[in-house]
Protein backbone atom coordinates (compact mmCIF):
# COMPACT_ATOMS: atom_id res chain seq x y z
CA UNK A 1 0.00 0.00 0.00
CA UNK A 2 1.46 3.34 -0.96
CA UNK A 3 1.59 6.32 1.36
CA UNK A 4 -0.86 8.47 -0.65
CA UNK A 5 -3.50 5.73 -0.53
CA UNK A 6 -3.11 5.40 3.23
CA UNK A 7 -3.83 9.11 3.64
CA UNK A 8 -6.97 8.87 1.50
CA UNK A 9 -8.60 6.01 3.44
CA UNK A 10 -7.79 7.60 6.79
CA UNK A 11 -11.25 9.20 7.16
CA UNK A 12 -13.99 7.24 8.88
CA UNK A 13 -17.10 6.54 6.78
CA UNK A 14 -19.85 9.18 7.17
CA UNK A 15 -22.56 8.40 9.71
CA UNK A 16 -25.67 6.84 8.22
CA UNK A 17 -28.74 9.08 8.23
CA UNK A 18 -32.22 8.20 9.39
CA UNK A 19 -33.06 4.93 11.08
CA UNK A 20 -31.38 2.00 9.36
CA UNK A 21 -32.13 -1.43 10.81
CA UNK A 22 -28.75 -1.73 12.56
CA UNK A 23 -29.40 1.45 14.48
CA UNK A 24 -32.88 0.40 15.58
CA UNK A 25 -31.56 -2.94 16.79
CA UNK A 26 -28.68 -1.22 18.54
CA UNK A 27 -30.84 1.31 20.35
CA UNK A 28 -33.38 -1.29 21.39
CA UNK A 29 -30.67 -3.60 22.75
CA UNK A 30 -29.17 -0.75 24.76
CA UNK A 31 -32.69 0.02 25.93
CA UNK A 32 -33.17 -3.54 27.12
CA UNK A 33 -29.92 -3.44 29.07
CA UNK A 34 -30.83 -0.10 30.64
CA UNK A 35 -34.22 -1.45 31.68
CA UNK A 36 -32.46 -4.46 33.17
CA UNK A 37 -30.10 -2.22 35.15
CA UNK A 38 -32.95 0.02 36.29
CA UNK A 39 -34.87 -3.09 37.33
CA UNK A 40 -32.05 -4.21 39.60
CA UNK A 41 -31.71 -0.73 41.12
CA UNK A 42 -35.48 -0.55 41.64
CA UNK A 43 -35.47 -4.01 43.22
CA UNK A 44 -32.70 -3.03 45.61
CA UNK A 45 -34.54 0.11 46.66
CA UNK A 46 -37.75 -1.87 47.05
CA UNK A 47 -36.05 -4.67 48.97
CA UNK A 48 -33.95 -2.31 51.08
CA UNK A 49 -33.72 -3.93 54.45
CA UNK A 50 -31.60 -2.27 57.16
CA UNK A 51 -31.84 -5.43 59.24
CA UNK A 52 -30.27 -7.50 56.46
CA UNK A 53 -27.52 -4.93 56.19
CA UNK A 54 -26.80 -4.73 59.89
CA UNK A 55 -26.74 -8.50 60.15
CA UNK A 56 -24.60 -9.45 57.18
CA UNK A 57 -22.52 -6.38 56.18
CA UNK A 58 -19.72 -7.20 58.67
CA UNK A 59 -19.47 -10.72 57.26
CA UNK A 60 -19.30 -9.30 53.73
CA UNK A 61 -16.52 -6.92 54.75
CA UNK A 62 -14.57 -9.72 56.35
CA UNK A 63 -15.07 -11.81 53.22
CA UNK A 64 -13.90 -8.92 51.07
CA UNK A 65 -10.70 -8.78 53.13
CA UNK A 66 -10.17 -12.51 52.63
CA UNK A 67 -10.73 -12.21 48.88
CA UNK A 68 -8.36 -9.26 48.54
CA UNK A 69 -5.56 -10.82 50.56
CA UNK A 70 -5.92 -14.18 48.83
CA UNK A 71 -5.79 -12.65 45.35
CA UNK A 72 -3.03 -10.13 46.04
CA UNK A 73 -0.72 -12.65 47.71
CA UNK A 74 -1.37 -15.17 44.94
CA UNK A 75 -0.76 -12.59 42.19
CA UNK A 76 2.59 -11.52 43.66
CA UNK A 77 3.80 -15.09 44.31
CA UNK A 78 2.56 -16.10 40.85
CA UNK A 79 4.45 -13.20 39.27
CA UNK A 80 7.66 -14.27 40.98
CA UNK A 81 7.22 -17.90 39.98
CA UNK A 82 6.26 -16.97 36.41
CA UNK A 83 9.81 -15.63 35.77
CA UNK A 84 11.55 -19.04 35.72
CA UNK A 85 8.59 -20.57 33.87
CA UNK A 86 8.69 -17.90 31.17
CA UNK A 87 12.47 -18.36 30.98
CA UNK A 88 11.93 -22.09 30.54
CA UNK A 89 9.32 -21.56 27.84
CA UNK A 90 11.76 -19.40 25.83
CA UNK A 91 14.79 -21.55 26.52
CA UNK A 92 16.47 -23.51 23.73
CA UNK A 93 17.26 -26.25 26.24
CA UNK A 94 14.85 -29.08 25.37
CA UNK A 95 14.44 -30.31 28.95
CA UNK A 96 13.79 -26.86 30.40
CA UNK A 97 11.32 -25.84 27.72
CA UNK A 98 9.60 -29.24 27.91
CA UNK A 99 9.14 -28.93 31.67
CA UNK A 100 7.82 -25.38 31.38
CA UNK A 101 5.52 -26.39 28.54
CA UNK A 102 4.00 -29.24 30.56
CA UNK A 103 3.53 -26.96 33.57
CA UNK A 104 1.69 -24.33 31.56
CA UNK A 105 -0.23 -27.02 29.66
CA UNK A 106 -1.54 -28.58 32.88
CA UNK A 107 -2.45 -25.42 34.73
CA UNK A 108 -4.11 -23.73 31.77
CA UNK A 109 -5.85 -26.90 30.68
CA UNK A 110 -7.60 -27.84 33.94
CA UNK A 111 -10.17 -25.85 35.93
CA UNK A 112 -8.95 -23.87 38.93
CA UNK A 113 -11.69 -25.60 40.92
CA UNK A 114 -10.09 -29.00 40.24
CA UNK A 115 -6.64 -27.70 41.09
CA UNK A 116 -7.87 -26.24 44.39
CA UNK A 117 -9.61 -29.50 45.27
CA UNK A 118 -6.51 -31.53 44.42
CA UNK A 119 -4.27 -29.33 46.55
CA UNK A 120 -6.60 -29.28 49.56
CA UNK A 121 -8.23 -32.72 49.69
CA UNK A 122 -5.74 -34.60 47.49
CA UNK A 123 -2.53 -33.46 49.14
CA UNK A 124 -4.32 -33.53 52.50
CA UNK A 125 -4.64 -37.31 52.32
CA UNK A 126 -0.82 -37.69 52.33
CA UNK A 127 -0.44 -36.38 55.85
CA UNK A 128 2.20 -38.89 57.12
CA UNK A 129 4.45 -38.24 54.12
CA UNK A 130 4.03 -34.48 54.47
CA UNK A 131 4.83 -34.67 58.16
CA UNK A 132 8.10 -36.50 57.49
CA UNK A 133 9.22 -33.74 55.12
CA UNK A 134 7.91 -31.09 57.53
CA UNK A 135 5.37 -29.48 55.20
CA UNK A 136 2.13 -30.45 56.98
CA UNK A 137 1.87 -27.15 58.90
CA UNK A 138 1.57 -25.47 55.50
CA UNK A 139 -0.99 -27.79 53.91
CA UNK A 140 -2.97 -28.02 57.13
CA UNK A 141 -4.24 -24.46 56.68
CA UNK A 142 -6.97 -24.02 54.10
CA UNK A 143 -5.90 -20.45 53.34
CA UNK A 144 -2.33 -21.52 52.52
CA UNK A 145 -3.68 -24.28 50.29
CA UNK A 146 -5.80 -21.72 48.47
CA UNK A 147 -2.84 -19.36 48.01
CA UNK A 148 -0.72 -22.30 46.81
CA UNK A 149 -3.22 -23.45 44.19
CA UNK A 150 -4.04 -19.93 43.02
CA UNK A 151 -0.34 -18.95 42.76
CA UNK A 152 0.53 -22.01 40.67
CA UNK A 153 -2.45 -21.35 38.42
CA UNK A 154 -1.79 -17.68 37.85
CA UNK A 155 1.95 -18.30 37.40
CA UNK A 156 1.16 -20.37 34.30
CA UNK A 157 -0.94 -17.60 32.79
CA UNK A 158 1.49 -14.85 33.78
CA UNK A 159 4.41 -16.78 32.30
CA UNK A 160 2.61 -16.88 28.97
CA UNK A 161 1.80 -13.16 29.16
CA UNK A 162 5.44 -12.38 29.91
CA UNK A 163 6.73 -14.65 27.13
CA UNK A 164 4.33 -13.22 24.58
CA UNK A 165 5.24 -9.66 25.52
CA UNK A 166 8.99 -10.28 25.34
CA UNK A 167 8.67 -12.10 22.03
CA UNK A 168 6.61 -9.21 20.62
CA UNK A 169 9.74 -7.06 20.68
CA UNK A 170 11.49 -7.59 17.31
CA UNK A 171 14.62 -9.75 17.31
CA UNK A 172 16.49 -6.98 15.56
CA UNK A 173 16.51 -4.95 18.77
CA UNK A 174 18.41 -7.67 20.59
CA UNK A 175 20.92 -7.78 17.74
CA UNK A 176 21.19 -4.01 17.63
CA UNK A 177 21.76 -3.81 21.36
CA UNK A 178 24.36 -6.58 21.14
CA UNK A 179 26.19 -4.69 18.40
CA UNK A 180 26.35 -1.68 20.73
CA UNK A 181 28.06 -3.86 23.33
CA UNK A 182 25.15 -4.35 25.79
CA UNK A 183 25.01 -7.79 27.33
CA UNK A 184 21.82 -9.84 27.54
CA UNK A 185 20.58 -8.67 30.95
CA UNK A 186 21.23 -5.02 30.11
CA UNK A 187 19.37 -5.44 26.83
CA UNK A 188 16.45 -7.05 28.61
CA UNK A 189 16.26 -4.37 31.27
CA UNK A 190 16.92 -1.23 29.21
CA UNK A 191 15.63 -2.10 25.74
CA UNK A 192 13.21 -5.02 25.71
CA UNK A 193 11.29 -4.89 29.00
CA UNK A 194 10.21 -1.20 28.74
CA UNK A 195 8.53 -2.07 25.44
CA UNK A 196 7.27 -5.45 26.58
CA UNK A 197 5.55 -3.98 29.64
CA UNK A 198 3.34 -1.82 27.42
CA UNK A 199 2.20 -4.95 25.59
CA UNK A 200 1.82 -6.98 28.81
CA UNK A 201 -0.08 -4.41 30.87
CA UNK A 202 -3.57 -5.14 29.55
CA UNK A 203 -3.25 -8.92 29.76
CA UNK A 204 -1.90 -8.53 33.32
CA UNK A 205 -4.93 -6.42 34.19
CA UNK A 206 -7.21 -9.05 32.70
CA UNK A 207 -5.46 -11.80 34.64
CA UNK A 208 -5.93 -9.87 37.90
CA UNK A 209 -9.63 -9.38 37.16
CA UNK A 210 -10.05 -13.04 36.25
CA UNK A 211 -8.32 -14.07 39.48
CA UNK A 212 -10.64 -11.90 41.58
CA UNK A 213 -13.66 -13.51 39.99
CA UNK A 214 -12.18 -17.02 40.04
CA UNK A 215 -11.44 -16.70 43.76
CA UNK A 216 -15.17 -17.04 44.41
CA UNK A 217 -14.73 -20.84 44.39
CA UNK A 218 -12.49 -20.91 47.42
CA UNK A 219 -15.34 -21.52 49.89
CA UNK A 220 -15.33 -25.20 48.92
CA UNK A 221 -12.13 -25.57 50.95
CA UNK A 222 -13.60 -23.74 53.97
CA UNK A 223 -12.01 -20.34 53.23
CA UNK A 224 -14.99 -18.05 53.57
CA UNK A 225 -14.33 -15.25 51.12
CA UNK A 226 -16.79 -12.67 49.79
CA UNK A 227 -18.78 -15.24 47.80
CA UNK A 228 -18.71 -17.77 50.63
CA UNK A 229 -20.18 -15.25 53.06
CA UNK A 230 -22.83 -14.31 50.51
CA UNK A 231 -23.78 -17.98 50.26
CA UNK A 232 -24.06 -18.22 54.06
CA UNK A 233 -26.16 -15.06 54.17
CA UNK A 234 -28.44 -16.47 51.48
CA UNK A 235 -28.74 -19.79 53.25
CA UNK A 236 -29.87 -18.02 56.41
CA UNK A 237 -32.13 -15.37 54.88
CA UNK A 238 -33.19 -16.99 51.55
CA UNK A 239 -33.08 -13.42 50.27
CA UNK A 240 -31.81 -13.03 46.71
CA UNK A 241 -30.33 -9.62 47.51
CA UNK A 242 -27.51 -11.52 49.24
CA UNK A 243 -26.26 -12.39 45.76
CA UNK A 244 -27.11 -9.04 44.15
CA UNK A 245 -25.00 -7.20 46.70
CA UNK A 246 -22.08 -9.52 46.22
CA UNK A 247 -22.29 -9.06 42.44
CA UNK A 248 -22.20 -5.30 42.94
CA UNK A 249 -19.12 -5.53 45.17
CA UNK A 250 -17.31 -7.63 42.55
CA UNK A 251 -18.38 -5.18 39.85
CA UNK A 252 -17.03 -2.22 41.79
CA UNK A 253 -13.72 -3.99 42.41
CA UNK A 254 -13.32 -4.82 38.73
CA UNK A 255 -14.27 -1.29 37.71
CA UNK A 256 -11.65 0.24 40.02
CA UNK A 257 -9.01 -2.11 38.62
CA UNK A 258 -9.97 -1.32 35.05
CA UNK A 259 -9.53 2.38 35.65
CA UNK A 260 -6.26 1.73 37.48
CA UNK A 261 -4.90 -0.20 34.51
CA UNK A 262 -6.01 2.53 32.12
CA UNK A 263 -4.28 5.17 34.23
CA UNK A 264 -1.04 3.17 34.27
CA UNK A 265 -1.28 2.69 30.53
CA UNK A 266 -1.63 6.41 29.94
CA UNK A 267 1.46 6.99 32.08
CA UNK A 268 3.73 4.45 30.42
CA UNK A 269 2.72 5.28 26.86
CA UNK A 270 3.18 9.03 27.37
CA UNK A 271 6.06 9.06 24.87
CA UNK A 272 3.81 7.61 22.17
CA UNK A 273 1.21 10.38 22.36
CA UNK A 274 1.56 13.32 20.02
CA UNK B 1 -40.03 -8.91 10.49
CA UNK B 2 -39.21 -12.50 9.70
CA UNK B 3 -37.17 -12.77 12.90
CA UNK B 4 -39.97 -11.25 14.97
CA UNK B 5 -42.41 -13.71 13.44
CA UNK B 6 -40.14 -16.61 14.25
CA UNK B 7 -39.74 -15.48 17.85
CA UNK B 8 -43.50 -15.12 18.20
CA UNK B 9 -44.00 -18.62 16.75
CA UNK B 10 -41.38 -20.12 19.05
CA UNK B 11 -42.93 -18.41 22.07
CA UNK B 12 -46.42 -19.63 21.28
CA UNK B 13 -45.09 -23.14 20.66
CA UNK B 14 -43.36 -23.06 24.04
CA UNK B 15 -46.58 -21.90 25.71
CA UNK B 16 -48.50 -24.71 24.04
CA UNK B 17 -46.09 -27.42 25.19
CA UNK B 18 -46.14 -25.91 28.66
CA UNK B 19 -49.93 -26.18 28.72
CA UNK B 20 -49.78 -29.78 27.54
CA UNK B 21 -47.12 -30.62 30.13
CA UNK B 22 -49.25 -29.11 32.89
CA UNK B 23 -52.28 -31.07 31.75
CA UNK B 24 -50.30 -34.31 31.94
CA UNK B 25 -48.79 -33.49 35.35
CA UNK B 26 -49.29 -36.69 37.27
CA UNK B 27 -45.69 -37.39 38.18
CA UNK B 28 -44.22 -35.96 41.37
CA UNK B 29 -40.66 -34.73 41.01
CA UNK B 30 -38.63 -35.24 44.16
CA UNK B 31 -35.42 -33.37 44.93
CA UNK B 32 -32.71 -34.90 47.11
CA UNK B 33 -29.04 -34.29 47.78
CA UNK B 34 -27.17 -37.52 47.12
CA UNK B 35 -24.23 -36.89 49.46
CA UNK B 36 -25.64 -37.93 52.83
CA UNK B 37 -25.35 -41.70 53.22
CA UNK B 38 -27.10 -43.75 54.45
CA UNK B 39 -30.11 -41.41 53.95
CA UNK B 40 -29.44 -40.41 50.36
CA UNK B 41 -26.45 -41.19 48.23
CA UNK B 42 -25.40 -41.35 44.59
CA UNK B 43 -23.82 -44.67 43.68
CA UNK B 44 -20.84 -44.74 41.34
CA UNK B 45 -23.14 -45.56 38.41
CA UNK B 46 -25.37 -42.55 39.13
CA UNK B 47 -28.24 -44.26 40.97
CA UNK B 48 -29.85 -42.55 43.95
CA UNK B 49 -30.13 -44.92 46.91
CA UNK B 50 -30.79 -44.66 50.64
CA UNK B 51 -33.39 -44.42 53.34
CA UNK B 52 -34.85 -41.14 52.01
CA UNK B 53 -35.17 -42.59 48.53
CA UNK B 54 -36.86 -45.80 49.71
CA UNK B 55 -39.25 -43.83 51.93
CA UNK B 56 -40.09 -41.48 49.05
CA UNK B 57 -40.79 -44.44 46.77
CA UNK B 58 -43.02 -46.04 49.40
CA UNK B 59 -44.92 -42.76 49.85
CA UNK B 60 -45.39 -42.43 46.09
CA UNK B 61 -46.76 -45.99 45.92
CA UNK B 62 -49.09 -45.14 48.77
CA UNK B 63 -50.28 -41.95 47.05
CA UNK B 64 -50.48 -43.79 43.71
CA UNK B 65 -48.37 -41.25 41.81
CA UNK B 66 -45.34 -41.76 39.62
CA UNK B 67 -42.18 -40.25 41.07
CA UNK B 68 -38.94 -39.09 39.49
CA UNK B 69 -35.83 -38.06 41.41
CA UNK B 70 -33.54 -35.08 40.95
CA UNK B 71 -30.15 -34.77 42.66
CA UNK B 72 -29.44 -31.20 43.77
CA UNK B 73 -26.65 -29.57 45.82
CA UNK B 74 -27.72 -28.96 49.40
CA UNK B 75 -26.97 -25.21 49.33
CA UNK B 76 -29.44 -24.60 46.53
CA UNK B 77 -32.10 -27.15 47.35
CA UNK B 78 -34.76 -24.78 48.74
CA UNK B 79 -34.33 -22.17 45.96
CA UNK B 80 -34.59 -25.01 43.42
CA UNK B 81 -37.85 -26.14 45.00
CA UNK B 82 -39.19 -22.59 44.87
CA UNK B 83 -38.09 -22.26 41.25
CA UNK B 84 -40.14 -25.34 40.42
CA UNK B 85 -37.26 -27.67 39.49
CA UNK B 86 -39.06 -30.28 41.59
CA UNK B 87 -42.17 -30.49 43.77
CA UNK B 88 -40.95 -31.94 47.06
CA UNK B 89 -37.69 -32.31 48.97
CA UNK B 90 -37.04 -35.68 50.57
CA UNK B 91 -33.49 -35.14 51.74
CA UNK B 92 -33.41 -35.51 55.53
CA UNK B 93 -34.32 -31.86 55.87
CA UNK B 94 -34.93 -30.89 59.48
CA UNK B 95 -38.12 -28.96 60.10
CA UNK B 96 -36.95 -25.58 61.45
CA UNK B 97 -38.72 -22.24 61.98
CA UNK B 98 -36.33 -20.50 59.54
CA UNK B 99 -37.14 -22.95 56.78
CA UNK B 100 -40.86 -22.92 57.60
CA UNK B 101 -40.90 -19.25 56.57
CA UNK B 102 -39.96 -20.33 53.06
CA UNK B 103 -41.50 -23.77 52.58
CA UNK B 104 -44.23 -25.98 54.05
CA UNK B 105 -43.35 -29.24 55.74
CA UNK B 106 -45.03 -32.60 56.16
CA UNK B 107 -44.88 -34.29 59.57
CA UNK B 108 -41.49 -35.73 60.45
CA UNK B 109 -40.58 -39.07 58.90
CA UNK B 110 -37.61 -39.66 61.17
CA UNK B 111 -35.69 -37.98 63.95
CA UNK B 112 -32.15 -38.84 64.94
CA UNK B 113 -29.87 -36.86 67.25
CA UNK B 114 -26.76 -34.85 66.45
CA UNK B 115 -23.38 -36.21 67.58
CA UNK B 116 -19.70 -35.27 67.68
CA UNK B 117 -16.97 -37.47 66.22
CA UNK B 118 -13.24 -37.18 66.93
CA UNK B 119 -10.06 -39.12 66.00
CA UNK B 120 -9.57 -42.29 68.08
CA UNK B 121 -6.42 -40.90 69.74
CA UNK B 122 -8.08 -37.55 70.54
CA UNK B 123 -7.42 -36.13 74.02
CA UNK B 124 -10.90 -34.60 74.09
CA UNK B 125 -13.06 -35.80 76.97
CA UNK B 126 -16.47 -34.28 76.38
CA UNK B 127 -18.64 -32.29 74.01
CA UNK B 128 -19.40 -29.17 76.03
CA UNK B 129 -18.40 -25.68 74.97
CA UNK B 130 -15.48 -25.74 77.44
CA UNK B 131 -14.25 -29.16 76.25
CA UNK B 132 -14.03 -27.99 72.66
CA UNK B 133 -12.70 -24.47 73.32
CA UNK B 134 -9.92 -23.50 70.91
CA UNK B 135 -10.50 -26.55 68.70
CA UNK B 136 -11.34 -26.74 65.01
CA UNK B 137 -14.84 -28.12 64.45
CA UNK B 138 -16.03 -29.05 60.98
CA UNK B 139 -19.71 -28.89 60.03
CA UNK B 140 -21.61 -28.90 56.75
CA UNK B 141 -22.92 -25.36 56.22
CA UNK B 142 -26.61 -24.52 56.03
CA UNK B 143 -27.51 -27.48 58.25
CA UNK B 144 -29.06 -27.53 61.71
CA UNK B 145 -25.74 -28.92 62.96
CA UNK B 146 -24.00 -25.81 61.64
CA UNK B 147 -26.53 -23.52 63.32
CA UNK B 148 -26.09 -25.39 66.59
CA UNK B 149 -22.30 -25.42 66.43
CA UNK B 150 -21.97 -21.73 65.58
CA UNK B 151 -24.33 -20.81 68.45
CA UNK B 152 -22.92 -23.22 71.02
CA UNK B 153 -19.17 -23.60 70.41
CA UNK B 154 -18.41 -19.88 70.32
CA UNK B 155 -14.87 -20.40 71.68
CA UNK B 156 -14.00 -22.84 68.90
CA UNK B 157 -13.22 -22.29 65.23
CA UNK B 158 -16.18 -23.46 63.16
CA UNK B 159 -15.22 -24.52 59.64
CA UNK B 160 -17.98 -24.75 57.06
CA UNK B 161 -17.97 -27.51 54.45
CA UNK B 162 -20.15 -27.99 51.37
CA UNK B 163 -21.25 -31.48 52.48
CA UNK B 164 -20.52 -34.29 54.94
CA UNK B 165 -17.87 -36.26 52.96
CA UNK B 166 -15.53 -33.25 52.90
CA UNK B 167 -15.71 -32.65 56.64
CA UNK B 168 -15.12 -36.38 57.23
CA UNK B 169 -12.03 -36.30 54.98
CA UNK B 170 -10.61 -33.39 56.96
CA UNK B 171 -11.24 -35.10 60.28
CA UNK B 172 -9.45 -38.20 58.99
CA UNK B 173 -6.39 -36.26 57.82
CA UNK B 174 -6.17 -34.23 61.02
CA UNK B 175 -7.08 -30.75 59.88
CA UNK B 176 -10.04 -30.88 62.26
CA UNK B 177 -10.27 -31.83 65.92
CA UNK B 178 -13.95 -32.74 65.79
CA UNK B 179 -16.97 -32.83 63.48
CA UNK B 180 -20.65 -32.52 64.26
CA UNK B 181 -23.26 -34.35 62.19
CA UNK B 182 -26.26 -36.65 62.39
CA UNK B 183 -25.37 -39.69 64.51
CA UNK B 184 -26.55 -42.14 61.86
CA UNK B 185 -24.50 -40.46 59.14
CA UNK B 186 -21.45 -40.48 61.39
CA UNK B 187 -21.95 -44.11 62.36
CA UNK B 188 -22.25 -45.20 58.73
CA UNK B 189 -18.96 -43.46 57.95
CA UNK B 190 -17.21 -44.85 61.04
CA UNK B 191 -18.24 -48.37 60.02
CA UNK B 192 -16.65 -47.91 56.59
CA UNK B 193 -12.87 -48.29 56.00
CA UNK B 194 -12.51 -44.51 55.57
CA UNK B 195 -13.87 -43.92 59.06
CA UNK B 196 -11.48 -46.32 60.80
CA UNK B 197 -9.54 -43.30 62.13
CA UNK B 198 -12.30 -41.97 64.30
CA UNK B 199 -15.00 -42.55 66.89
CA UNK B 200 -18.12 -40.94 68.27
CA UNK B 201 -17.29 -38.91 71.35
CA UNK B 202 -20.82 -38.09 72.43
CA UNK B 203 -24.04 -36.24 71.79
CA UNK B 204 -24.33 -32.55 72.59
CA UNK B 205 -26.98 -32.00 75.21
CA UNK B 206 -29.53 -30.54 75.38
CA UNK B 207 -30.49 -30.53 71.70
CA UNK B 208 -33.01 -27.69 71.61
CA UNK B 209 -36.05 -28.12 69.38
CA UNK B 210 -35.78 -24.42 68.32
CA UNK B 211 -32.54 -25.30 66.51
CA UNK B 212 -32.90 -28.93 65.50
CA UNK B 213 -36.65 -28.99 65.02
CA UNK B 214 -38.93 -31.98 65.58
CA UNK B 215 -37.15 -34.09 62.95
CA UNK B 216 -36.77 -34.48 59.21
CA UNK B 217 -39.82 -33.69 57.09
CA UNK B 218 -40.74 -33.41 53.45
CA UNK B 219 -40.63 -29.84 52.14
CA UNK B 220 -43.03 -28.53 49.50
CA UNK B 221 -43.69 -25.05 48.13
CA UNK B 222 -45.69 -22.71 50.38
CA UNK B 223 -49.42 -23.12 50.17
CA UNK B 224 -49.53 -26.62 48.70
CA UNK B 225 -51.65 -27.89 51.57
CA UNK B 226 -53.16 -30.62 49.43
CA UNK B 227 -49.81 -32.25 48.84
CA UNK B 228 -48.84 -31.87 52.51
CA UNK B 229 -52.05 -33.62 53.61
CA UNK B 230 -51.50 -36.44 51.14
CA UNK B 231 -47.91 -36.86 52.31
CA UNK B 232 -48.96 -36.89 55.98
CA UNK B 233 -51.58 -39.55 55.27
CA UNK B 234 -49.05 -41.59 53.34
CA UNK B 235 -46.50 -41.35 56.17
CA UNK B 236 -49.12 -42.54 58.67
CA UNK B 237 -50.12 -45.34 56.31
CA UNK B 238 -46.64 -46.76 55.81
CA UNK B 239 -46.00 -46.47 59.55
CA UNK B 240 -49.10 -48.62 60.12
CA UNK B 241 -48.82 -51.19 57.33
CA UNK B 242 -45.25 -52.19 58.18
CA UNK B 243 -43.64 -50.73 55.07
CA UNK B 244 -41.76 -48.15 57.19
CA UNK B 245 -40.40 -50.84 59.50
CA UNK B 246 -39.26 -52.88 56.52
CA UNK B 247 -37.28 -49.94 55.11
CA UNK B 248 -36.04 -48.94 58.57
CA UNK B 249 -34.69 -52.44 59.26
CA UNK B 250 -32.93 -52.51 55.90
CA UNK B 251 -30.72 -49.61 57.04
CA UNK B 252 -30.77 -49.39 60.82
CA UNK B 253 -30.70 -51.60 63.90
CA UNK B 254 -33.08 -49.29 65.78
CA UNK B 255 -36.22 -47.29 64.97
CA UNK B 256 -35.11 -43.93 63.56
CA UNK B 257 -38.65 -42.52 63.74
CA UNK B 258 -38.10 -41.42 67.35
CA UNK B 259 -40.93 -40.61 69.71
CA UNK B 260 -44.50 -40.80 68.32
CA UNK B 261 -45.73 -37.31 67.64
Amino acid sequence: MSVSQAVVVDKPPPLARGWPRARIVGYSLVGVWMLFGLGIVAYLIYAWNPEFFARYAPAYLQGLGTTLSLVSISMVLGAIFSLPVAYGRMSRNRILSGLAYCYVYFFRGTPLLVQTYLVYYGVGSFRPELETVGLWWFFREAFYCGVFAFSLNTAAYQAEILRGAIESVPRGQWEGAASLGLHTLQTLRKVVLPQAIIVALRPYGNELILMIKASAIVAIITVYDLMGNAKLAYAKSFDIQAYIWVAIVYLVMVEILRHGVEWIERRITIHLHR
Amino acid sequence: MRIALRIALAASAALLTLGVAQAQEKTLRIGTEGAYPPFNNLTSDGQLVGFDIDIAKALCDEMKVKCTFVAQDWDGIIPALQAGKFDAIVASMSITPERQEKVDFSHKYYNTPSAIAVPKDSPLKGVTKEDLAGKNIGVATTTTHYNYASKTYTDSTIKGYPSSPEEQADLANGRLDAIEDDIVVLQQWLDSPDGACCKILGQPSPQPVEIFGPGAGIAVRKGETDLVNKLNDAIDAIRKNGKYKEINDKYFKFDVYGAES
